[in-house]
């Protein structure tokens, strides 16, 4: 309907990061729980907006989704300009907490997807008492590369094309068609070298086999979904992580792939608001 | 004969026989030439490749985006940039109408072992998303049932 306004509200906030202020544009909608949402590597904030304009999730959870600094609507921080952009444990979560902490929620929820999943375990293990529980989407300690990063940024070939076109065999086929081009547009937009500079975290700084297993669930509740077409962390590297943590909720999602959320947002819809549902249930017992 | 037509029993998640897969494979040229977006975003790819089925691979022109020859591996002296062999089982299963997860994406396949990528890979990946869908055609054609 020409006219209409979403209701999701988009601002800009001034957090440091390891000792400078970052300009990070975010999202929101909805009241209540926080409900903090990680975006894929090399993507932005807007994969969420499908999760951020369901009332029945709004009803209970204030949702919020930013922009990692050098993504989306997040500028590089002042003095990075010119610098090769890696991704670290060490500056991703540092980025999460400061995040949350200069929007002051208290114990919010984290979802990530990807990348977002991979901290979102780093989380568990080092800051659990943070948060209300965490929940990871494509998520695994480790998981075995299947491409050379090196051709996501190279001036002879067109970054944004190639990594939409690695990335869209992640997608589940079948799926909505405007949904998988609008999750590779995301792809098609970002800056050059970023994409792979997230997954600096991803490949070489973030692999946390062997330490998973100190995770504890009663701290904070962890939920771990995986799309049954993810061929990068496959369902299979999700349930062996599970494994390894005691009380930790695995589910295989059927008809989607890496993007969950956006890529599909109706099939994602029936995996996700059981656990959203299971953690409202909990604040109430 | 089923059991010979049918095999189930190296692995492959679906059933085909590999004379439909060579055969699927050789109508890519005729449904390339029916797809005009798809030459479009091929329009400044030019490239000698070997793409196919690990049993029949196949030699292949490109210009402009559009194949302007294909004839079976192998050819004597015959140079390839770049070549893409997956096995007849792979193939059947990327062209199912819902393909199997994990066999679904070119390099799905390679990483699962079911596919080799060798050579100059520059122009296959400065089109891959071209080389995606033009390995997915017969799909479209209908090979693993009705779209």
């Amino acid at each position: 309907m020409s006219g209409f306004i979403e209701p999701i509200v988009g601002r800009y906030l001034h957090v440091e990061i390891e000792g400078e202020i970052n300009r990070i544009y975010f999202e929101e909608n909805g009241s209540g729980i926080p409900l903090v949402c990680l975006h894929t590597a090399g993507s932005d904030a807007r994969q969420w907006r499908h999760l951020m304009v369901d009332d029945e999730f709004t009803r209970h959870f204030r949702v919020i989704a930013f922009d990692m600094p050098w993504h989306g609507k997040s500028n590089p921080p002042d003095s990075q300009y010119g610098s090769e952009y890696r991704l670290t444990t060490a500056s991703y979560t540092a980025t999460i907490r400061a995040f949350c902490n200069a929007l002051k929620l208290d114990r919010p929820v984290v979802m990530g997807c990807s990348i977002g999943g991979r901290i979102v375990l780093n989380l568990a293990i080092e800051h659990a008492r943070e948060f209300r529980a965490l929940i990871g989407l494509e998520a695994a300690d480790f998981q075995q590369p299947w491409y050379d990063t090196a051709w996501l940024n190279r001036p002879d070939v067109h970054g944004g094309e190639v990594c939409a076109a690695l990335v869209s065999g992640l997608i589940a086929p079948n799926g909505p068609e405007v949904a998988r081009e609008e999750t590779l547009w995301g792809y098609k937009q970002g800056g050059p070298g970023i994409f792979k500079g997230d997954l600096y975290f991803y490949r070489v700084d973030g692999d946390l086999r062997g330490r998973t297993g100190n995770i504890d669930v009663n701290a904070c509740p962890l939920y771990l979904l995986t799309g049954e077409y993810d061929f990068s962390c496959t369902p299979e590297d999700t349930l062996r992580t599970a494994a390894g943590i005691p009380g930790a909720k695995a589910t295989v999602m059927e008809r989607l792939g890496h993007f969950p959320m956006s890529e599909n947002p109706e099939q994602f819809r029936r995996y996700i608001a059981p656990v959203l549902q299971d953690i409202l249930d909990k604040q109430t017992l | 004969m089923e059991s010979e037509r049918i095999r189930q029993d190296d692995g492959s998640p679906v059933p085909f026989k590999p004379e439909t897969v060579t055969a699927a494979f050789k109508t890519i040229p005729d449904l390339l030439a029916r797809d005009e977006a798809l030459i479009a975003r091929g329009r400044s790819l030019d490239v000698d490749c070997q793409l196919g089925p690990s049993t029949q691979p196949f030699h292949l022109a490109i210009r402009a985006g559009r194949i302007v020859d294909m004839i079976p591996a192998p050819v004597l002296m015959r140079s390839w940039r770049f070549s893409y062999r997956a096995t007849p089982a792979a193939f059947a299963a990327y062209w199912q109408k819902m393909p199997p997860a994990g066999w679904h994406d070119l390099l799905a396949l390679t990483k699962r072992g079911q596919a080799t990528l060798e050579g100059d890979l520059h122009p296959f990946m400065t089109h891959l998303q071209y080389f995606k869908d033009l390995l997915a055609l017969p799909r479209r054609n209908g090979f693993g049932g009705p779209s």
